[in-house]
């Protein structure tokens, strides 16, 4: 009885923090020696996404509805290719209203820290307009933007500059799950 | 990039002319030729200093300060001690010069030292071995605590430095900048400080969030940089003292980035953006309302003031792709003044007001290069995978800047060079970092 109503503020704090606080790559990447990094998920913590084969789960939208779309060099538009992953993002989003949105906007190593850091704020906006124009709930949704300092490719050739030029959905449990 | 090589000989030649006249002069101009570009640095010689009394090991690592930073430059080259056929037997007596011509001395700094409690006296001279007399203004002395020893050093070459280039001098300074550790897909970074030249590291922050692009205040006392701390990138000003550190600017729903002090230390200049679209903002670094300097849906960011405060150069892509414009301080459309091939950013304004530094990039590669404030004269002083973000030295002859290697290893590192191109090194900063800011000249 003492115990329990706790352990739910505990529970309601820690979400709330990861509400908050959008940052999945833990201590600025320093304990990244735990080797999480594969998959492309660079050190990113894919703890408690739920199990991929629940269509509910954060795990099957990263996996199977695709949580990334690619931008070309310094744009910023969406293709059609992303159009249609994002369509099929806002649809699973409308169905699970309860996950909080992060959009994070990432660029490739070609260009300056600031440059860099506006243009992954350009590919968050655009991804964000574009599931409002979907029917996503505006106040769902946050963007952040790293620029070019959390690459999930490390080489330097288009094949990975390409997949580093992204937008992220990321998912929280924040809206009380 | 040809005429700029011929600017330092000359200031050289007209300084050391205009302190020492003498015959020698006439026949052998400062043993400073011009070849194929490239000047040929001064010798001079630092024997040991003199230990007046409890100096033990300072009156050495004094003398070796001294001299890795006339070296350092590229325009002085040591004449090693071993190849010294006179020695220093105390500060006051005579010098051979004969025997210090004979070795091709150019110039001599001699010095003393004496310590007691914690306190520390050095003092100097600096002769024209040709004239056989000491170079004016280049015989002082400096008094500090033991643990400052270092600053002491770099005042005695700032002077030596001085009185020879006829330019101010920047040894007695520090760099902040970003120390980097970890794979480069998961880079933690902290904030650190050093001497100039890679001594005295020192960390302000923990490595707990991403922390980018550290500006000095013009006093030195403050550091504003963009942290990830809340989750979100936020300019945050850091008292270098206390290292208490505060977000400026808070509003939700936006990123603020790329902050950078007004000449006076009371503004802050910077990157707001809402909604995808970035402009450039200033606000009081004490609080109150920010002033919306641009208002464009193109990306305007890394403003920079002119030395007077009047003016602000900043980077924008209005044109299609990102270029140098220069606005009044009050906001405004701004001129372009870069035209050149290739993309421009960071623009940074000389200290001295003459020169804009910058980044661009051009076919694939990065260079770190100068244009005048019309955007006259570019000269790319370098060339390599990625080199970013050049920082002023407090005299304005000097450029600091990042440099990052290519591929899954790629580390970033601390680089300089001079405004003419020539002396390109790299700082030794004890592992990978970027993103240095240069300290004005320390009080």
């Amino acid at each position: 009885m003492t115990l329990f109503p706790k352990a739910l503020l505990l529970l309601a704090a820690l979400t709330l923090a990861a509400c908050q606080n959008p940052n999945r790559y833990g201590a600025g990447g320093a304990g990244g020696a735990d080797g999480a990094g594969g998959a492309g998920g660079g050190y990113v913590d894919t703890t408690g996404l739920g199990d991929p084969n629940d269509p509910r789960s954060i795990a099957y939208f990263n996996q199977t509805v695709g949580d990334r779309v690619l931008f070309a060099v310094d744009q910023s538009t969406l293709s059609p290719e992303a159009r249609t992953v994002l369509t099929g993002q806002a649809s699973w989003l409308n169905q699970n209203p309860a996950y909080a949105i992060i959009i994070e906007g990432h660029a490739d190593e070609q260009g300056t820290r600031e440059y860099n850091l506006a243009l992954g704020a350009r590919r968050a906006a655009a991804v964000q307009q574009f599931l409002i124009s979907q029917g996503v709930a505006g106040n769902r949704m946050k963007t952040i933007s790293y620029g070019k300092e959390r690459p999930i490719e490390v080489c330097s050739e288009e094949s990975c500059y390409s997949r580093n030029r992204r937008a992220v959905t990321v998912l929280s449990a924040g809206m009380g799950v | 990039m040809k005429p700029s090589f011929r600017i330092l000989p000359a200031l050289l030649a007209i300084a050391l002319g205009g302190v020492v006249a003498l015959p020698a002069l006439a026949q052998d101009p400062l043993r400073i030729t011009i070849t194929d570009g490239v000047i040929d640095p001064m010798p001079f010689a630092a024997p040991t200093f003199i230990d007046e009394g409890g100096a033990g090991d300072l009156a050495r690592n004094l003398s070796r300060v001294v001299a890795s930073d006339l070296a350092g430059t590229g325009l002085f080259r040591e004449i090693p001690e071993d190849a010294h056929i006179s020695r220093i037997g105390s500060f006051d007596g005579g010098v051979a010069f004969d025997d210090w011509r004979a070795v091709n001395a150019r110039v001599l700094v001699t010095g003393a030292v004496s310590a007691s409690g914690g306190r520390v006296t050095v003092k100097f001279r600096a002769y024209d071995v040709v004239n056989g007399s000491v170079i004016e203004g280049a015989a002082l002395q400096f008094a500090g605590t033991a643990d400052g020893w270092r600053r002491m050093a770099h005042k005695v070459a700032d002077v030596v430095y001085s009185k020879i280039t006829g330019e101010g001098g920047y040894f007695d300074s520090r760099v902040v900048f970003v120390s980097e550790s970890g794979p480069k897909n998961a880079r933690a970074k902290r904030l650190a400080v050093m001497d100039y030249d890679g001594a005295n590291v020192q960390y302000l922050t923990d490595s707990a969030a991403i922390v980018l692009a550290p500006r000095f205040s013009p006093a030195g006392d403050r550091i504003l940089y963009t942290s990830y701390e809340t989750g979100f990138p936020r300019i945050t000003l850091m008292d270098v003292g206390s290292l208490k550190r505060q977000t400026l600017g808070e509003q939700p729903g936006t990123m603020t980035f790329a902050p950078r002090f007004s000449p006076d230390g009371r503004t802050v200049v910077f990157s707001l953006e809402r909604g995808g679209n970035t402009d450039i903002y200033a606000m009081d670094v004490g609080g109150g309302s920010l002033r919306q300097l641009t208002n464009a849906p193109s990306i305007e960011t890394a403003p920079s003031f002119s030395p007077d405060g009047s003016q602000i150069v900043f980077e924008s892509d209005r044109s299609g792709a990102p270029q140098i414009y220069i606005m009044p301080a009050s906001g405004g459309e701004g001129r372009r003044i870069s035209g050149g091939e290739g993309r421009y950013g960071t623009p940074v304004w000389s200290p001295r007001g003459d020169l804009i530094a910058f980044t661009k990039q051009n076919k694939g590669r990065f260079h770190i290069g100068v244009m005048r404030t019309d955007g006259s004269e570019e000269r790319l002083l370098t060339a390599s995978f990625l080199d970013e973000g050049p920082t002023w030295a407090p005299n304005g002859r000097v450029i600091m800047f990042t440099r990052e290697t290519s591929g899954g290893g790629g580390q970033a590192g601390l680089w300089s060079v001079d405004i003419s191109g020539r002396n390109l090194k790299q700082i030794p900063t004890g592992g990978p970092a970027s993103d240095p800011a240069w300290s004005p000249l320390l009080p």
